[in-house]
């Protein structure tokens, strides 16, 4: 019923009542079309009170994942009905046209003041709907974005959720929000950015050649992983290949996990190179747009210049901070790598896009990395 | 015809919900810089946007990634983009697309790069000034006019003021003709870097750190050769630099006309070339930049070799040189009110290119029809120990490079 393809050839009155379907949340799937409020597109239904999936949308987790301004994240999955997705060989995923991938953003508050956390998922509620949703008294929704999996390629479009909660819009030129953050030490005011439609395809063209645009989160080792579905725990990948959605012949246990960076038992090198991989490799890997700048930061580079080390910037500005090499073994302080994530200026931070406070959790990992590489460079 | 069923059927559905009113503040500068966006947005090939006179504020970077769009505006100094209170975005203007053409409007005070272009074929910038309007200083953006990793590229008529790298750079690019343009005020006028087959002529380069640098840097996609930079008026380059401690120009000293580093192929010719303080030309080695070489690339050439000076105009300059070490080396070699050659090498050679103590031929600095053959050779392999002017061996001539062939640019 999502797939539109075979729409033409249906009667006129079989067609009306399959629109009107959608004033359930029920699938479907406007291909060809920038729907321009988020409840078209039937994924997600808001009453102001809950926010709950629709039946076949998939809510899942990641090992790592990107920064962005300690927003948390509910991430779904919605294949077209009758088709599944495979794997590649280097993890990557190809998803059916017709899917729809959908991250909400949101942050945990009580009362009205938002909470500073890191994304812990924590907030999801399992229990609403049929696939779970969010309790929107626990929390503040911010944006959808959606990646759709059309017959020309996908498309990026991000939602902006209304003051009551109870629909999101297009804004294809993104928006820009006033918020405030608190934890238990101090409050944080900055502007939260939603990006526009170009700059959700920046990040998501990891071939910069190519420009053409995909999922970055759900590859294979990012969601080898448990998830708490309604009755159960189990692993992610095993429940996509359960109810058809992903082809895959090898047990989750045999397949590379990604690690958490975020788990503080695991060594401090892969974590790291985990919390590099997610939050820099989109742009920064040999083919992506940030390849300009010869420094790799994805999981598959092993090469020390490339990732970084006493590495010499080329096109940084005033993004070195006065140093000289984007990391500096055993000195964090002189690296342009953690100077650039530390930094909130537009012209200096990276990722350049995505964010507008700085993560000091990250930053703490990525200087006890950086601290603990042997060498030096002069 | 599914289309049509598609948006019957949205019909329908949008009869479902109430969907909220946008709430747009009426505020004209928000108003202009969404229309912009939107534009930019959903454009499609062949769309000219067209921005009219005014000056725009831009919170936002902008991005277009639509190939054969043009944006016009109604002048360099009549459309202006005002970034100055820029909160999102490295980049005034991004353009991830070819067949791309930016005309008649500034780009101004830019949080990150003014105007950057990155991977695309056949891109003409034309009468567009990028600007930062405090003068020079630091915290700049980085880059003026910014096409990286591009093939047909043409820079005509542009002024770049006031960037803290370079106000015209081209990157790992081929094919690219800069002409008529005017760089003042920023650490590196122009400058090519890792290019294939530039052409910089009938330019003023002026008040920069370094007037035209043409450069190849390390571990990058590809390595630079065959520019000509020919009839430019260079003059006066003698601003402090200012560049962020690191990057690559950081090293380049005040008072340098044309400076260049580890690059191959490159005829000078027919310019003038007036009060540069360190010198006119500057010769060099990646070995000798601030940028080091512990990390060069296995492969990397850093020798700057087959350079071709010819038939240039020169008046003062070199009196006063930049740098820790240079003022002292003019003043042991020319005294204190002597000035530097035209010309001063850093000294790198590729010793698998030396034949009885010199440089093959082919690979030399040839300098013909000019007042002095003379290269002052600082000797920095050899910290400063023996520097010399060399005349002879550079008494010598190699084949004209021959035109950039930029359709584009007819």
């Amino acid at each position: 019923m999502r797939d539109l393809r075979s729409v033409a050839t249906l009667f006129w009155a079989t067609f009306v009542s399959l629109c009107l379907l959608g004033c359930n949340p029920t699938q479907v799937a406007f291909q060809e079309t920038d729907a321009e409020i988020l409840s078209t597109w039937g994924l997600m239904r808001s009453d102001g009170e809950h926010l709950s999936l629709s039946e076949d949308v998939i809510p899942y987790q990641l090992n790592s994942a990107l920064f962005t301004d300690y927003a948390h994240k509910l991430r779904t999955v919605t294949l077209p009905e009758g088709f599944k997705a495979t794997a590649n060989e280097d993890g990557s995923i190809n998803f059916p046209v017709g899917t729809i991938i959908s991250k909400t953003f949101f942050y945990p508050r009580s009362a009205a003041q938002l909470l500073k956390t890191d994304d812990n998922g924590a907030y999801f509620d399992s229990a609403i709907g049929s696939q779970g949703g969010l309790e929107l008294s626990r929390v503040a929704l911010i944006e959808t974005r959606l990646l759709v999996h059309r017959q020309n390629g996908w498309v990026a479009l991000p939602y902006v959720w209304n003051e009551a909660q109870t629909e999101a819009t297009l804004e294809i030129t993104g928006d820009a929000k006033s918020l405030s953050i608190k934890d238990e030490v101090r409050r944080y005011d900055f502007t939260y950015i939603v990006p526009d439609k170009n700059q959700c395809a920046g990040c998501h063209a990891t071939n910069a050649t190519s420009r053409e645009i995909g999922p970055i989160g759900p590859r294979i080792h990012n969601l080898n992983r448990t998830y708490d579905y309604q009755s159960t725990a189990i692993n992610q990948l095993d429940y996509w290949r359960d109810i058809g959605m992903l082809a895959l012949d090898t047990p989750p246990e045999e397949l590379p996990a990604m690690v958490n960076w975020a788990d503080a038992s695991l060594d401090v090198e892969s974590r790291a190179r985990a919390y590099l991989d997610v939050n820099c490799g989109h742009c920064h890997n040999e083919k992506g747009s940030a390849d300009t700048s010869g420094l790799f930061l994805d999981s598959k580079t092993d090469n020390q210049t490339r990732l970084g080390v006493c590495k010499l910037p080329i096109a940084a500005g005033q993004g070195t901070g006065g140093n000289k090499f984007s990391i500096v073994p055993g000195k964090p302080a002189d690296s342009i790598l953690v100077y650039r994530m530390k930094s909130v200026d537009p012209g200096a931070m990276m990722p350049e896009l995505g964010r507008s406070l700085a993560h000091s959790e990250g930053i703490g990992l990525i200087e006890d990395w950086v601290a603990s590489l042997p060498g030096e460079c002069d | 015809m599914r289309t049509a069923i598609t948006i019957i059927c949205l019909s329908f559905l949008a009869a479902c919900s109430q969907p909220e009113s946008n709430t747009d503040t009426g505020d004209t500068a928000v108003n202009m810089q969404k229309q912009i966006q939107t534009q930019l947005l959903n454009a499609k090939p062949g769309d000219v946007i067209t921005i009219p006179e005014g000056r725009f504020e831009m919170m936002r970077g902008l991005s277009l990634k639509v190939d054969g769009v043009t944006i016009k505006g109604a002048g360099m100094d009549k459309t202006v983009l005002d970034f100055k209170n820029q909160i999102s975005g490295a980049e005034g203007l991004l353009v991830t697309a070819s067949d791309f053409t930016i005309e008649d409007l500034a780009i101004e005070d830019a949080k990150g790069d003014a105007l950057k272009i990155m991977e695309g074929k056949n891109i003409i910038v034309r009468r567009v000034r990028t600007e930062w309007t405090n003068g020079p200083a630091t915290e700049n953006g980085a880059y003026g006019i910014y096409p990286v990793q591009t093939e047909n590229t043409l820079i005509d008529g542009a002024v770049a003021i006031g960037a803290s790298d370079a106000g015209i750079y081209v990157g790992q690019s081929r094919n690219v003709i800069v002409r008529n343009s005017r760089a003042e005020y920023n650490v590196a006028g122009i400058e090519i870097e890792n290019t294939i087959d530039a052409d910089v002529y009938d330019n003023i380069a002026t008040n920069n750190t370094g007037g035209v640098l043409v450069f190849n840097m390390p571990n990058l996609s590809m390595e630079g050769k065959n520019t000509r930079v020919f009839r430019n008026q260079i003059f006066a380059n003698n601003t402090p630099n200012f560049a962020p401690a690191g990057g690559a120009v950081a090293g380049v000293p005040a008072g340098s006309g044309i400076s260049i580093n580890s690059n191959d192929a490159i005829e000078i010719f027919d310019n003038d070339l007036k009060d540069n303080q360190t010198a006119h030309i500057v010769i060099s080695s990646v070995f000798s930049t601030n940028y080091n070489t512990r990390d060069t690339a296995t492969a990397f050439d850093p020798y700057p070799e087959t350079i071709s000076i010819h038939d240039n105009r020169y008046e003062g300059g070199g009196d006063k040189p930049d740098t820790e070490y240079l003022p002292q080396l003019k003043t042991a070699a020319f005294g204190e009110d002597g000035s530097f050659p035209n010309v001063i090498w850093d000294g790198f050679v590729n010793k698998d290119k030396v034949v009885d103590g010199v440089l093959k031929p082919e690979y030399q600095i040839c300098i013909y029809n000019e007042a002095s053959s003379e290269v002052f050779n600082i000797d920095a392999p050899n910290q400063f120990a023996s520097p010399k002017i060399g005349d002879t061996e550079h008494q010598c001539k190699h084949a004209p490079l021959p035109a950039i062939e930029l359709a584009l640019a007819d």
